[in-house]
């Protein structure tokens, strides 16, 4: 061990610190401890009885395995699943004879290590993690003759132009992941919903009309804008608006989930008076019936928790809590803005639709909202 | 005696005759004629293992990867990774008729109508924990006995990614069933994605091939789970493997044992039986919790539907400290200037601290190195009380952790423990910033306590708890040397060596200019080294032999107490 870099260093190249060099009087270990004899070692006996526990673990292992097998084919799953005490009794046994016997596999082997086998400690000499002096020569010479060889040192425009080719070379490979993403990545795409002008608000299950009429005070209903609520036969229906006009053709059924996800709303009766008036939004409410988004501002989460009495919703996922009688305003938790509001009217007979989508974006912040 | 000679018989008590060559030499021989393997097996075959019941942890963690790619294979087999939407006929009656996706479809396939499916599906996700749970463990064990230190810092590196990397994989994972609560983890993941600055939002089309949720996020993180992480995993367990095979593995100081040699058990056979023989435990332990104990039921969540959550949603708990920052970061931290908004509550929180920490656990031993100044590798292994500055700093991560962890479960402690959920946020707002230099202060003062009461041990022994009473009447406590072990323990370890500032002048007379980075050097030297205690020497040792002499009591007697010693140190 008379590499130096076993040693401390003396100086240090970078910076101006040294370290003193080691205390010579530390104490000197003493040598190994004399090694104990095992039982198994002196006794026959006992080594007679290790060998056998040993041999009944690999005997017990290969009976779990059987068994394993047995449970396979005897035990149904599925429609009629067997149970015992209350498990399926397929997983339970299949677990129990595979686990039992992998472990007694582990613990023989290892018995056998601790009783049977040498236990006597060895030790054995390390060396430096680097190679010797010659070595780093002889490497160093060679690495050094190879470079001379290929002329790159006397080469730069050839070098330098290899430099250029493989950083050009990696250009394809990263260029071609652009279409992991659509066509139209623009932002602007997250800031428009399914939602327009004269949409009618449709329970999010059944996908019928929501009528003023239906909610009390404290009420609290999922919707989605008509069209995204598949119908008794599974079509999406086109959206009719207030005066019967198409509003846009039916969605194809692929657009689903992208479109329900952003459309997703909430509709809320309060006590008209609660609502603190926003000049803005001064009428944006039916009679005390309010629509936020169901999305979360913070990253995503449909809101789901409503407080009846003081009109707060919570997001389960990180506590978010939004005030619904005042504009959506965050009141505790991460999330950085408002709950999007969704301005309502109400038809002749009641219905209530939406004034035109939100205003700004639903849904987790992302750096283009503005 | 030889060592060997009273080795049972079962075993082979005699060296094996030459002449009659065994079946095993002519399968050695017909591999060697090929492959010329024997120069390699020669050095390795009795390569010595130290024994260390903490150095099981990261074995814990090597067995149960190879679980994982036994029970996800199989898995493979069944599992079909697309968001395609199906009417579900499967046994589970209360789904049935419902539409979801072939991904969740064949999950609940492999839970109900695959015989074992369920066993499989189970020890996959179990086995997941206890890969990423015994990394960590792991990797606490090295970072505080110092092991980590020259030449085992590219290890280390190994190490911090292959935690990173199977915490991904562990993500990837389990969002594949495509149920309720696995799609609002891929949710809330949108939102990451999106609030990362400037290219946040074509990440996440990127990612999701579409506006949220697409059609392509599943069989996307299904290859990455099968293919691209577990590859990387595995080539770095190889180099992982590979680099500690060339260090040799680091021990423990004691009698014997110093930094030039490594005691232990030679791998073949010992070594080797016991590793492998704990791989079938793991395998074992793994199969017992996978039909014991029920983990991820997705059908009882149901399918992923982006308009539905359940309350008391939760990652697994890997992914639960970035979740809990998430929580407790208040919402007021998001800033919108110049047309942009800066979605800072979550960028910060799962973004930007992963990456810190990850970053600053990579360089952790290039920091420690440029503090300590030590050029010299290290194969004795440190006790976390002879390095309080460094364990008090594991212990302020931990704690930091732990308070994180407590935070992404603060809607499960409320609901148990009815509290407020908004206390508990506003205490852990503090507590998150206010804890760890607590534990930190704590842990270092505790450390030095306990480097005091070892040194009072190694200089003047342990107190037997024998009371004596000297001819004159007074009373004293009779002190009986350690054993060997323990006192090589405190004694063998290396001393710390404060790093000095050059002289100001050098020999020349030309002024030195000492800059700022040696003097933070330097004061970062002092506050990890200065208040440490140093083993007693060989000298203060001896000293303290004498002192005994002189007196009574203290220590024991020569003459006529050596029979007391005897059965004292037998009964120690």
């Amino acid at each position: 061990m008379s590499d130096q870099s076993n040693l401390p260093a003396s100086g240090d190249g970078a910076g101006h610190s040294r370290v003193p060099e080691p205390l010579e009087d530390q104490d000197v270990a003493p040598g190994l401890p004399a090694h104990v004899w095992r039982p198994t070692d002196v006794d026959p006996k006992a080594e007679k009885r290790a060998e056998r526990q040993v041999a009944a673990l690999f005997i017990f292992s290969m009976v779990c395995a059987v068994l394993f097998v047995v449970a396979y084919f005897s035990f149904e799953i599925g429609r009629e699943i067997d149970t015992f005490l209350g498990f399926g009794a397929s997983n339970l046994f299949l677990g129990l004879t595979l686990g039992l016997g992998m472990l007694a596999i582990g613990v023989g082997v290892i018995q056998w290590a601790r009783k049977l086998m040498s236990d006597v400690e060895i030790a054995e000499l390390r060396h430096p993690a680097a190679s010797s002096e010659e070595d780093r020569e002889t490497t160093l010479k060679a690495l050094t003759a190879g470079l001379d060889e290929s002329g790159i040192g006397r080469r730069p425009l050839i070098r330098n132009t290899l430099l250029g080719a493989l950083a050009f070379a990696g250009v394809p490979l990263v260029v071609a992941l652009r279409d992991l993403g659509p066509r139209n990545m623009s932002a602007s795409r997250l800031e428009k919903t399914f939602w327009m002008e004269g949409m009618y608000i449709v329970r999010d299950v059944l996908g019928t009309r929501i009528n003023r009429a239906d909610l009390e005070i404290g009420d609290l209903l999922n919707g989605e804008p008509e069209g995204l609520v598949p119908n008794s036969e599974g079509h999406l229906p086109a959206p009719i608006g207030p005066n019967g006009q198409e509003l846009r053709p039916a969605l194809d059924h692929e657009q689903l989930l992208i479109e329900k996800v952003k459309s997703a709303v909430i509709v809320l009766r309060m006590s008209p008076g609660d609502i603190v008036r926003n000049p803005d939004r001064e009428n944006w409410d039916v009679d005390g019936i309010v629509c936020y988004s169901k999305i979360c501002t913070h990253v995503g989460c449909p809101i789901a928790l409503n407080e009846q009495q003081t009109h707060h919703l919570l997001c389960p996922c990180h506590q978010s809590t939004f005030d619904l009688a005042d504009s959506g305003k965050v009141v505790f938790g991460p999330a950085g803005h408002s709950l999007p509001q969704m301005h309502l009217a109400a038809d002749d007979e009641g219905y209530l639709y939406a004034m035109g989508d939100f205003d700004e974006p639903v849904g987790p912040s992302y750096w283009e909202r503005g | 005696m030889s060592t060997t000679s009273k080795v049972a018989d079962t075993n082979g008590g005699t060296a094996a005759r030459s002449g009659k060559p065994s079946k095993v030499g002519a399968a050695a021989n017909w591999a060697d004629e090929r492959l010329g393997l024997a120069g390699l097996a020669k050095k390795n075959l009795r390569k010595v293992f130290p024994d260390h019941w903490s150095f099981m942890l990261g074995e814990i963690a090597l067995w149960s990867f190879v679980v994982l790619l036994v029970t996800g294979v199989f898995l493979t087999f069944w599992f079909n990774p697309s968001m395609t939407e199906i009417e579900y006929q499967g046994s589970y009656a209360p789904l049935r008729g419902s539409y979801i996706s072939e991904a969740f479809n064949s999950s609940l396939h492999i839970s109900f109508d695959v015989r074992g499916g369920l066993l499989l599906r189970q020890m996959h996700h179990w086995a997941a924990h206890l890969f990423i749970g015994s990394m960590l463990i792991h990797m606490m064990r090295v970072f505080l006995t110092g092991a980590y230190r020259k030449p085992r810092e590219i290890n280390w590196v190994i190490g911090v990614l292959l935690l990173t990397l199977g915490t991904l994989e562990g993500f990837t994972g389990y969002s594949l069933p495509d149920d309720l609560l696995s799609g609002t983890g891929v949710r809330a993941a949108d939102g990451f994605v999106k609030s990362i600055p400037v290219i946040g939002t074509y990440g996440s089309f990127l990612l999701f091939g579409d506006e949220f949720p697409g059609h392509s996020i599943i069989p996307r993180l299904y290859i990455i789970h099968v293919l691209l992480i577990p590859g990387l995993i595995l080539g770095l367990i190889a180099a992982h493997m590979l680099l500690l095979v060339y260090h040799k593995h680091t021990q423990w100081p004691g009698p014997g044992r110093t930094e030039q040699n490594v005691v232990g058990f030679p791998m073949l056979p010992v070594y080797a039986a016991k590793a492998g023989g704990f791989f079938f435990i793991v395998f074992g332990a793994t199969a017992l919790m996978g039909g014991l104990m029920t983990i991820n039921p997705i059908w009882m969540y149901g399918p992923y539907d982006p308009t539905k959550v359940t309350a008391g949603s939760q990652p697994d708990w890997y992914m639960g400290w970035p979740d809990g920052l998430l929580r407790i970061i208040p919402g007021w931290t998001e800033v919108s200037f110049w047309g942009v908004t800066l979605a800072l509550p979550v960028f910060l929180t799962v973004i930007l601290m992963p990456t810190l920490i990850i970053t600053f656990l990579i360089l952790y031993p290039f920091i420690d190195n440029w503090i300590s100044g030590d050029k010299r590798e290290h194969h004795l292994l440190q006790r976390p009380r002879d390095t309080p500055a460094r364990t008090g700093l594991m212990a302020a991560l931990v704690t930091f952790y732990v308070l994180a962890l407590f935070a992404g479960g603060n809607d499960i402690i409320a609901i148990r423990l009815d509290l407020s959920i908004n206390q508990i946020t506003y205490f852990l707002r503090a507590a998150i910033f206010l804890g760890p230099i607590l534990a930190f202060w704590i842990t270092k003062r505790w450390c030095i306590s306990l480097q005091r009461h070892a040194k009072e041990q190694a200089l003047h022994g342990y107190e037997t708890g024998i009371i004596e009473r000297s001819p004159d009447g007074a009373y004293s406590e009779r002190h009986l040397p350690l054993p060997d072990a323990k006192q090589a323990l405190i004694v063998g370890r290396e001393r710390d060596q404060l790093l000095e500032l050059e002289p100001a002048v050098d020999k020349n007379g030309v002024e030195r200019p000492h800059n700022r980075k040696e003097r933070l050097r330097l004061a970062l030297n002092r506050f990890w080294f200065a208040d440490n205690l140093q083993p007693p020497t060989a000298a203060e040792i001896e000293a303290a032999h004498h002192h005994h002499d002189g007196h009574d009591g203290h220590e024991l007697e020569a003459g006529a107490h050596d029979d007391d010693r005897d059965a004292l140190v037998k009964g120690h």
